[in-house]
């Protein structure tokens, strides 16, 4: 038994979604007001009864969600927060207090991982120690919730509205990295991996052995840029290209293959919009005006660690 | 090929700004349609997916809360004070510094740090902090290209970072999938043949960092001209 499991945060997570969802439905001044409120209603419900609803409902759902934001139904509030000269009193009065609750959620995330998923009592476990750095992110933002909003003598409702807020900023891009997971999911029950991997072994040279590396660190970063997910593409492009190539043929090593391969497939990672909570995501976080600012900023280096992985595995891989 | 087909409707969607959640969807439809599935079970699969990756928004949705209120009380305005007293400190080191302590920190399986966590309430203000103590008022441009610089030194340092403790989900994958080709692989030698490229990844960014440093300057001096 697990005090702590995952699925309560995902529930408190619902909780709080619906309450966005609420503020809006009463918030008269709202541009898209019931579009919005329903867009957030539709994922708190996915979030709080995820589990026990049937997969096809949740699937007509997301439909929902979908064609809401296709519609440009889902739009910010147009609630103002405070002024600069606000904040800058405030920074002034709170002084460095106002980072103890931020460094709180780390701090939890460092005891999470190094202690709190070894308590147990019998078979009584605090949490669930496959997922011990999600539950203790989640214990250690409520912890920090509470601890802010008595730094700063905030009113109840304020860590929702506010919250609210930055997460209307994000909009409905903050489903994409779900959907695109989803998306990926499909490719791999439709054999799409297969047809890439097929693709990039019959049109290259893969008898010389540099080759074959090359092939290999540039399927796994095209795969990762199609599915936006480098697992997903380990297990195709290392069973299409990988071991049969490097390790049978030419007789490579598989930990060196794998370990830089999976890099390769990273800097894969760095240059998609199907990575979404990684490139799009943050950037809406960030307030960019162009969406693509992360991929621009990081494509310099995901060449250069590329090519750096290429270099690396050709030099060691057939010699350790 | 014909299955190859999502992959076009994702390129021609994405090229031509559509909604991306419905260039998602539609590409997840055809791919889906012409493996022979029907649309209720393309809904399903949808809804399976879904379910089983909550985990992917569920640290931002928890996370705002206390950003939000942290940033309504002054965080960013404070990062930026402490930042503008320390002396010989750039946007790009502030930068770097943090992919460093990112990188260490989830080597030794300590994840901490993120967008919403770090990025957005601490690391980009003091990195705008940085560059504005050095140079005063920056344009928006170059507000955007530092904000966009501290998000890739996120993703940095958590990538090349993760792969050097085995008991991280890549680790375990590549065990697993070895596992079931029968073949024999150590997590240890996988582990360590993750840091080189972790090391070459720390130098790519301190590289981009030093390149930012001198486009904030070089601005700067164009401004101060014109």
């Amino acid at each position: 038994m697990k005090i702590l499991s995952v699925e309560v945060f995902y529930v408190i997570a619902g909780v709080f979604l619906a309450l966005v969802a609420a503020r809006t439905a009463w918030d008269r001044a709202h541009p898209k007001r019931w579009g919005t409120a329903s867009f957030w209603a539709l994922l708190a419900v996915i979030f709080v009864f995820g589990k026990i609803l049937p997969p096809a409902i949740v699937g007509y759902l997301v439909l929902a969600m979908v064609v809401l934001a296709a519609a440009k139904q889902v739009a910010r509030s147009s609630e103002t927060s405070s002024t600069r000269a606000e904040r800058t009193a405030e920074a002034g009065r709170l002084q460095n207090r106002l980072f103890w609750p931020a460094l709180l959620i780390p701090a939890t995330a460092i005891a999470g991982s190094l202690v709190l998923d070894r308590i147990h009592v019998g078979d009584v476990w605090l949490m669930e120690p496959r997922h011990a750095s999600l539950i203790s992110l989640g214990l250690g933002a409520l912890v920090a919730v509470a601890f802010a909003r008595r730094t700063t003598g905030a009113r109840v409702s304020e860590p929702v509205q506010e919250g609210g807020r930055l997460l209307q900023t994000i909009g409905w891009a903050l489903i994409l990295p779900q959907m695109l997971a989803a998306l990926g999911g499909i490719f791999a029950q439709a054999g799409v991996g297969v047809v890439v991997a097929d693709l990039v072994g019959r049109a290259l040279p893969t008898q010389f052995p540099f080759v074959a590396v090359a092939a290999y660190c540039l399927g796994m970063a095209l795969f990762t840029i199609c599915m936006g997910n480098a697992f997903a593409a380990f297990a195709v492009i290392t069973g299409g290209i990988g071991l049969p190539l490097i390790v049978v043929r030419h007789g490579g090593n598989p930990a060196i293959m794998a370990a830089v391969g999976m890099l390769s497939g990273y800097c894969g990672t760095l240059l998609t919009p199907m990575a979404a909570n990684f490139n799009l995501v943050p950037a809406m976080l960030l307030e960019l005006r162009d969406r693509n600012a992360v991929i621009k900023a990081q494509a310099p280096m995901a060449v250069a660690i590329w090519i750096f992985n290429v270099a690396l595995m050709y030099v060691c891989v057939y010699r350790f | 090929m014909i299955k190859l087909i999502g992959i076009l409707v994702v390129a021609v969607g994405f090229a031509f700004r559509f909604n991306t959640l419905l260039v998602v969807l539609a590409a997840g439809v055809v791919t889906g349609l012409v493996a022979g599935l029907s649309f209720h079970e393309i809904m399903t699969l949808f809804g399976k997916y879904f379910v089983e990756n909550r985990y992917m928004t569920m640290p931002v949705v928890l996370m705002v809360p206390v950003i939000g209120l942290l940033e309504r009380h002054g965080l960013q305005e404070r990062a930026e004070m402490l930042i503008r007293r320390a002396a010989a400190v750039t946007a790009g080191r502030v930068l770097v510094l943090y992919c460093a302590v990112r990188q260490i920190s989830i080597a030794l399986g300590v994840n901490i740090g993120g967008h919403a966590g770090a990025v957005r309430p601490l690391v980009a203000p003091m990195a705008e902090g940085a560059a504005r103590a050095q140079h005063g008022a920056l344009p928006e441009a170059t507000v955007e290209r530092i904000r966009a610089h501290a998000a890739a030194a996120e993703n940095i340092g958590n990538f090349f970072g993760e792969d050097i403790f085995i008991a991280v989900g890549a680790i375990l994958l590549m065990k697993g999938f070895f596992d079931a080709q029968k073949i024999e692989v150590g997590v240890w030698s996988m582990a360590l043949w993750g840091i080189p490229t972790a090391v070459a990844a720390f130098a790519a960014m301190w590289w981009r960092a030093r390149v930012l440093d001198r486009e904030i300057a070089q601005t700067a001096v164009e401004r101060g001209l014109s």
